[in-house]
């Protein structure tokens, strides 16, 4: 392949925008904790951390340094390498997910591109043309199909961990999770595919561009009001199942279970590695929901100022992340075979109506 | 030094993960490990899927085969806790005197298929619709018209063993457990003639159930 000025520029975009989402990634467990244990505390009527920093906000870091200190303890009776590699094998796929988020448009104009580019030349004698760029890493024609396939890969962590620490309460977490992700696997997929039948494309640039403007001036064409509502509310459920999240958190059920799959692993980096992924996994869920049924980055004067795209679509994101707090505070954990039972016998079901009613509505409207 | 295409480069290293990862299937003894390798195989032809510009099929392999069977897979071994294989020494050797048969009639096969690839690379074929080479509106045409037959005939078909499972599986009343039982009874019997396929699927049936 010839080397020229136009690859260079496009590949050292493409790598920034990477390490842009990664560090979104990073720094939403980080984040996140911070929020869900004061949230929780104030929903408890309890105060949280608030030693660490202003408001306690530096309590997550100060978790991390020590994550990273602590001895790193392997027990005897484990299978020694499965039981190091299941952390890698949640944080990759999960990752991986991150490359796809739409954050905004295509072909945005770059804020004081001419400046840049003269700041360059000067400096380094380079001829940089920067003029627009994408607000997503990528756009590709299977990208949902793509985020679909590696997080479900991010099953084998939960499985190989609870396996590999031998250890009952660990095996019986991963038993537990195997069978709910599968399940509740399903009726997400099935629950995306009335918005698939809808929007013609796989896309989820695409996708999103198709939910911008308004009907009447006030109605946002939103996925989520037009025609997806019963799809978008079995979504939202089996994400919550799907993440293992309260109050479908069976594989890690304290009163029961201990600390489920990751009982064995002490806080120590690998522990950190299993939370990092989980919290990733919840982003990529609400991104997901965020940009197939709640219209993205869409939001008033968007197409004014191009740059308020990824706000609007953080806030969305946001609000999925703070939802997922809100449940945990509120709802007590389901027995294991309500779980299931709602899993095949009342969401599978209703999936499949959406999906015969999408297809329907498609005959006549799109 | 040689030149090689970053593709080839990826293409290389991917064939050689799949076959590594086949070969250990088949040679670990523990059956989480062989589990493990098919899933690292089904990846690394997931990826070679994805260089043939077969994007839609690369993302199947991942999410149905990786994502869904070998989980079950997975499950079942963890569940029945199986920790190493069980050699059976009548199979053995009778495997003794067909695995070298077996291998020969590969080898024969991967022979002639190779004999037949030629060194330049065939041209991309691109269907006669509007849209790009493995793409999902691509396949979705492909498969809503000239496939129509062979799709549908598949989807009878899963659906067949869904049924079959369920069938299987069900609760049964009263009436029908007694004379299952009795089935059962029958065809535990020595002195009986020998069992009919149906006794011997119930036979199967108490053994797991056992």
């Amino acid at each position: 392949m010839p080397i020229d000025q136009q690859s260079i520029q496009f590949f050292v975009g493409i790598l920034l925008k990477i390490v842009i989402v990664f560090v979104i990634g990073l720094l939403s467990p980080v984040s996140m904790n911070w929020v869900e244990r004061r949230a929780l505390a104030w929903m408890q009527m309890r105060l949280g951390p608030n030693r660490t920093g202003p408001f306690g906000l530096l309590q997550s870091i100060a978790d991390g340094i020590k994550f990273a200190f602590k001895e790193d303890v392997v027990p005897l009776a484990t299978n020694k390498w499965l039981y190091i590699f299941a952390p890698v094998v949640a944080v990759v796929p999960a990752f991986m997910a991150t490359i796809v988020y739409p954050l905004g448009p295509k072909d945005v104009p770059i804020p004081f591109a001419s400046s840049i580019n003269s700041l360059v030349h000067s400096i380094s004698g380079i001829e940089l043309n920067l003029s627009t760029m994408d607000l997503h890493v990528t756009s590709f024609n299977v990208g949902l199909l793509y985020v679909l396939a590696v997080t479900s890969l991010g099953v084998y962590a939960i499985v190989l961990a609870g396996w590999a620490s031998n250890s009952k309460f660990s095996l019986l977490g991963g038993l537990r999770s195997s069978a709910q992700m599968v399940s509740y696997e399903l009726s997400l997929s099935l629950a995306l595919v009335g918005v698939l039948l809808q929007a013609g494309t796989t896309d989820l640039v695409k996708i999103v561009e198709m939910q911008q403007g308004a009907y009447f001036g006030f109605i946002p064409k939103w996925f989520v009001f037009v025609f997806q509502p019963l799809g978008f509310f079995i979504y939202l459920i089996s994400a919550i199942a799907e993440t293992n999240r309260t109050p479908f958190d069976l594989p890690e059920a304290e009163t029961e279970l201990v600390g489920g799959f990751h009982t064995e692993y002490s806080s120590s980096l690998k522990f950190a590695m299993l939370f990092m992924a989980e919290y990733v996994n919840m982003l990529t869920v609400s991104v997901l929901a965020t940009a197939m049924f709640l219209g993205g980055w869409s939001g008033p004067f968007v197409s004014q100022f191009p740059l308020l795209a990824p706000v609007y679509f953080l806030v969305k994101v946001a609000f999925f992340m703070f939802l997922y707090i809100w449940l945990r505070g509120t709802l007590p954990r389901l027995r294991y075979d309500q779980l299931m039972n709602f899993g095949w016998k009342f969401l599978l079901p209703a999936a499949l109506l959406n999906i015969f009613i999408s297809a329907t509505i498609g005959l006549f409207a799109f | 030094m040689i030149e090689l295409p970053i593709q080839q480069l990826i293409f290389l290293f991917l064939a050689a993960l799949a076959v590594f990862a086949a070969f250990n299937v088949i040679l670990q003894r523990n059956p989480i490990y062989s589990a493990l390798s098919l899933i690292i195989t089904m990846c690394a032809l997931a990826g070679t899927f994805l260089l043939l510009e077969a994007q839609f099929v690369a993302a199947m392999q991942v999410i149905v085969y990786a994502g869904a069977v070998m989980v079950l897979f997975v499950f079942v071994i963890m569940l029945l806790n199986v920790r190493t294989e069980e050699a059976r020494q009548d199979r053995v050797k009778y495997l003794k005197l067909v695995t070298p048969l077996l291998f020969v009639a590969l080898l024969a096969e991967v022979f002639f298929v190779a004999r037949s690839v030629t060194t330049t690379p065939a041209p991309l074929v691109t269907p006669a619709g509007e849209h790009p080479f493995g793409t999902v509106e691509a396949i979705g045409e492909a498969m809503f018209s000239s496939y129509l037959f062979p799709f549908e005939a598949t989807s009878v078909l899963i659906l067949m063993a869904m049924v079959g499972a369920l069938v299987l599986a069900r609760k049964r009343t009263a009436q029908e457990a007694e004379t299952l039982g009795k089935i059962i009874e029958d065809a535990n019997q020595p002195s009986l003639a020998p069992a009919s396929p149906v006794s011997e699927l119930e036979e199967n049936k108490h053994e797991l159930a056992a």
